[in-house]
């Protein structure tokens, strides 16, 4: 068990300066004791906190260890089919792309943007599918497929480390204040938006859960609750539901310019793809 | 300060022969914005007629699909282990409020505080995007205000 130390300091002032402390040893609370541990300093940016710095230690231990991280399973086989020729033009992403490391380095910040053939803004999944059927003649994936995950993962993963940083400026503004004003409006039988879980009570404990920020940045996470990669949409479709509202799917309009207010909001946060959550 | 009570509650409350203490230009709508009612006076009549089960009452409070009211409030409920702390801590709550105000609390604390993150546990109205199970319904029913209004009851300051 972790005990924090508080000195309580009397300075007396006189003919010179006598300074007496005494230690008073507390306990930690849960929530304290997560907030002390070193590692966060890398996840941590102003007032801007990662959702790693809300995970019990455990899970913290997973992501840092890319071998424990089982996200990295998703990874491998998205390795394997970036180099896998498929599709009618007989190609691979590494065909045209050569290294994977090199090729997707800081494409993680790019996504979503404004794309001018369909004059809204795409994910990066919609990206990763165009590549697939324009330019390789293959078949599109599932939004939430393990080998759209992977891919996906792996892509982020190459920015890892970097801090978030994306434009919404330019043809982007539009649907970056659509996104925004999703955020803050209300919604559901529980009548909740989502600054009032994220922003007004982030650190707060909602029963057993700990509230983050609610960050983007570790998108895809492998969540020990779904045994699985999912995509930040999932994570959407789920804080809608928990509020009794109906949900949008995966890839909508509304997920994607709420998508991008996220990777806003999370500006300055280093990338942690793939992340590890409860 | 205006309070906003839903045309379907006001239906109840009339039936049970509730009387509002409306100024005398409060304007009577179809929908929602149905009287100006001062919220200082809370809701003093039980929304049923009948008095509330304080033993109901906790159980509807604490259970995750009605009340759910831990998932916000720490409350003397020693057998339940994760208490939230988004809201103020419910023991002694009888000591600070009324029944009418801890009732108007229930029913729709956004009359109170419209920027609060309490849900509106007693409201079928003014809501954006409610799944379809849940249309037309309220969290939990008129009794259960009751009852979780008569649990809040018994928690007066011990000292
Ligand atoms: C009732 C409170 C509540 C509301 C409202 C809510 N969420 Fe959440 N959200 C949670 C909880 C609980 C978790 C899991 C613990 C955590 O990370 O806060 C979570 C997790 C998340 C995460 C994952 C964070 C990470 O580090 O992996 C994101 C992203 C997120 N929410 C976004 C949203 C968005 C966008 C909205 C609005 C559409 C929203 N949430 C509304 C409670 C809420
Ligand atoms: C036939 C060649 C070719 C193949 C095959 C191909 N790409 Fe590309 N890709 C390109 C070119 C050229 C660009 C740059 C122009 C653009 O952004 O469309 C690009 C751009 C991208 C981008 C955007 C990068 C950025 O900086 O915005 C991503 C992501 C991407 N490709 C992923 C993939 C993946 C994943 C695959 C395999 C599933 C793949 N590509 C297969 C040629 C190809
Ligand atoms: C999502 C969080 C949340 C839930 C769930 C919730 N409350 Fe609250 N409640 C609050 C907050 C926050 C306040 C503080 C006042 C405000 O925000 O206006 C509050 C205030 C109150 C007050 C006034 C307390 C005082 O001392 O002034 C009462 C009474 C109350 N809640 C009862 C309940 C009951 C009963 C339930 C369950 C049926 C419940 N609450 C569920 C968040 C919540």
């Amino acid at each position: 068990m972790k005990y924090r130390t508080l000195y309580i300091c009397t300075a007396l002032l006189g003919f010179g300066l006598v300074v007496s402390c005494t230690p008073i040893v507390e306990e930690m609370t849960e929530v304290e004791k997560r907030a002390a541990d070193p590692r966060n300093k890398t996840h941590m940016v102003g007032d801007k906190a990662s959702g790693y710095v809300y995970m019990t230690s455990q899970t913290r231990d997973m992501q840092d260890d890319d071998i424990a991280n089982p996200a990295f399973t998703w990874i491998d086989l998205a390795e394997e089919k970036w180099s896998k020729v498929e599709g009618k033009a007989g190609k691979s992403c590494a065909s045209c792309h050569q290294d994977v490391n090199k090729a997707m380095k800081g494409v993680a910040n790019k996504y979503p943007q404004y794309d001018p053939e369909s004059k809204k803004l795409i994910a990066l999944q919609v990206k990763i599918n165009r590549e697939r059927t324009k330019r390789m003649g293959a078949k599109p994936w599932k939004w939430e497929s393990d080998q759209m995950l992977g891919m996906a993962a792996l892509v982020k993963l190459q920015s890892r480390g970097m801090p978030v940083n994306v434009k919404i400026d330019g043809p982007a503004k539009p649907f970056f204040e659509k996104g925004k004003e999703f955020y803050n409006q209300r919604r559901g039988l529980l009548d909740m938006a989502c600054a009032n879980c994220h922003v007004d009570n982030a650190g707060n404990m909602a029963r057993s859960n700990v509230l983050s920020q609610g960050m983007i940045n570790g998108f895809p996470v492998y969540r020990l609750k779904w045994q699985k990669p999912g995509s930040v949409h999932r994570r959407f479709i789920g804080c809608n539901k928990q509020v009794r509202a109906t949900p949008y799917k995966r890839g909508s309009e509304e997920y994607t310019n709420l998508e991008l207010f996220l990777m806003w909001r999370a500006s300055g946060l280093n990338w942690e793809t793939p992340a590890v959550r409860n | 300060m205006s309070l906003r009570i839903p045309s379907h509650i006001l239906s109840a409350l009339i039936a049970t022969g509730f009387v509002l203490s409306m100024s005398s230009t409060a304007a009577w709508s179809a929908d929602i914005d149905l009287a100006k009612m001062k919220v200082e006076d809370g809701l003093p009549k039980s929304l049923t007629g009948k008095p509330g089960d304080a033993k109901k009452g906790r159980s509807a409070a604490i259970n995750r699909k009605k009340g759910n009211c831990l998932a916000c409030h720490a409350m003397p409920v020693p057998e339940q282990a994760d208490h939230g702390d988004i809201g103020p801590d419910l023991d002694g709550v009888a000591s600070r409020l009324t029944a009418a105000e801890i009732r108007l609390r229930i029913v729709d604390p956004k009359a109170v505080n419209e920027d609060t993150i309490m849900p509106s546990f007693y409201r079928t109205a003014r809501f954006h995007r409610v799944q379809k199970k849940w249309q037309g319904k309220t969290i939990i029913s008129a009794q259960e205000v009751e009852d979780i209004t008569a649990y809040l009851l018994t928690l007066k300051d011990k000292n």
